[in-house]
């Protein structure tokens, strides 16, 4: 009796790990296929470059703000971090190295990642939802308009344009961040913080942040357009989209960030 | 013997084990205006969506002008549904463009092109819809739900389409701007001579726009029959729809 209690529960445990592993295979291969087809699609005409211009716009000058302060004000707590941190070791010499690698490997393109994740994958699983619940999506295909090549490609392409972009500004600043504080709070020489910040940076550190940026833009994009896209349920369900659109984006830039950074380190 | 407009032929459509079409049997003649009555929730609009391609049937065949429209895709099923127009229910008018974009949409497929003939022609089907050059510029959150519905009225006609489905067509709209509607689509309809299909659980409105008239219950048509047999269609189902009457054998 008592084993046959066992043995069910050993079985419910290992069917309900079993139905998860199957639904999250499932969700990639959904995510993938939208992918693919949106990619497909928007490399065969009509094309539309307006679309595309007007989607780096709101996507990449409109995030500028925001990405700016953020970069600013990381790169500046970095540098007062690391030299109270370095003190204790007698090691405050090495502020301009760690801002500039810890700015321009990790902190510039995840913190740039996240900020616009926020800001536009929220925006675009609410809007592309809002269409879908209002038939807005249904009167666009009737009218002869593929959705995929009007709507999803110009936020994918000009996401996966603007981010690395974003991020080359964002590092610039974070390293001017740490030189500010660290040259009119901490005592720092000028000349000597900028020689030793551009003697540690490498070419590949900024190829590899780049690289990074493109394929977080790529998520943040199609996790709002793959949410909002299939909205259903009125305005709770476009409440539902955009939060996961939002949710899902993070963990993607986390989890891609850590594979990248594992791969090109590790 | 002409060949039909459309042709539905039992078609089966199920979402989870919700079973919204069972086995659908309707032909329309061309510049036949056919409206189809029911029950919210009956599958008229399912049915729409199925002739339209946005829902790919479970089973069974959609022939436009003897073109299968079941399982075609890309630029077939693009070609197919340049015949129609649609009216949706709730306008589904594009949010962020302004009003003459939204009608000439269809012409331009969304781009930004040749605007000054794009915007006489927006008002031309304004004009044609009952409504002046001055909402041209307006945005669809601008206009109440009566211009909402004249303005996707024009979007609908706008690139000429020889078919035009109404998707209950005077929801929402107080009796007097809904008789306005219905004015607006017969004369439309014998206007451009089209052929028409309506879904409405409006009976007034279904006898003022139909030739013809179907009942859909349960999935299924379950009477079909001349506008004026409406009221006299000896279908028990049919008698207590469109009297209204709580009472009978629909539960």
């Amino acid at each position: 009796m008592m084993g046959s209690r066992i043995g069910t529960a050993a079985f419910a445990f290992f069917a309900g790990i079993g139905t998860v592993a199957i639904g999250l295979l499932a969700a990639i291969g959904r995510v993938t296929a939208f992918a693919l087809t949106t990619i497909r699609r928007a490399l065969t005409p009509p094309y539309y470059p307006g679309k595309l211009f007007e989607q780096i716009l709101h996507i990449g000058w409109f995030s500028l703000p925001v990405v700016c302060l953020t970069a600013i004000f990381t790169g500046a707590a970095l540098a007062q971090q690391t030299f109270t941190a370095g003190s204790r070791f007698n090691a405050s010499s090495t502020v301009p190295g760690i801002v500039v690698m810890g700015i321009v490997r990790e902190l510039g393109p995840v913190l740039v990642g996240l900020m616009v994740a926020g800001r536009v994958s929220s925006a675009m699983a609410a809007e592309l939802g809002t269409m879908r619940v209002s038939e807005q999506l249904d009167a666009m295909t009737t009218l002869r308009t593929d959705p995929y090549r009007y709507l999803i490609g110009p936020r994918l392409f000009a996401s996966v344009l603007a981010l690395p972009v974003l991020v080359l500004i964002a590092n610039c600043l974070g390293i001017l961040g740490g030189y500010l504080i660290a040259v009119y709070k901490l005592g720092f020489n000028a000349t000597n913080y900028l020689t030793i910040s551009r003697n540690f940076l490498e070419w590949d550190d900024v190829a590899m942040a780049l690289v990074k940026a493109g394929v977080f833009g790529f998520f943040i994009a199609l996790m709002g357009c793959y949410y909002g896209f299939r909205a259903t349920g009125g305005a709770a369900g476009v409440g539902d989209a955009t939060r996961t659109a939002v949710v899902s984006a993070f963990i993607l830039i986390l989890l891609s960030n850590l594979l990248i950074t594992v791969t090109a380190f590790g | 013997m002409s060949v039909p407009k459309i042709e539905m032929r039992d078609v089966t459509k199920a979402f989870g084990g919700n079973k919204v079409l069972d086995g659908v049997n309707l032909t329309i003649e061309p510049g036949e205006s056919m409206a189809i009555i029911g029950q919210s929730g009956s599958g008229k609009s399912v049915s729409l969506k199925c002739i339209l391609g946005l829902v790919q049937p479970d089973r069974g065949s959609i022939l436009v002008d003897g073109e299968e429209v079941v399982g075609t895709r890309g630029a077939a099923m693009t070609r197919i549904r340049s015949k129609f127009g649609l009216l949706f229910q709730g306008s589904a008018l594009f949010d962020s463009l302004p009003v003459w974009r939204n009608v000439t949409f269809g012409l331009t497929r969304g781009r930004n092109r040749e605007p000054a003939k794009m915007r006489m022609i927006a008002q031309e089907n304004l004009e044609r819809v009952g409504l002046d050059a001055r909402v041209l510029n307006l945005r669809p959150s601008e206009l109440s739900g009566g211009m909402q519905k004249r303005v996707a009225l024009a979007r609908a006609i706008a690139p000429r389409p020889e078919i035009i489905f109404f998707d209950e067509p005077t929801t929402g709209l107080d009796p007097i701007r809904a008789d306005v509607i219905n004015d607006l689509i017969v004369s439309l309809v014998d206007d451009l001579g089209v052929t028409a299909l309506t879904i409405t659980h409006d009976m007034a409105s279904a006898r003022k726009i139909a030739h013809r008239v179907a009942m859909l219950y349960q999935g299924r048509i379950i009477w079909r029959g001349p506008r004026d047999r409406l009221y006299d269609s000896g279908n028990p189902y049919v008698d207590q729809f469109v009297q209204g009457r709580a009472v009978g054998p629909i539960s």
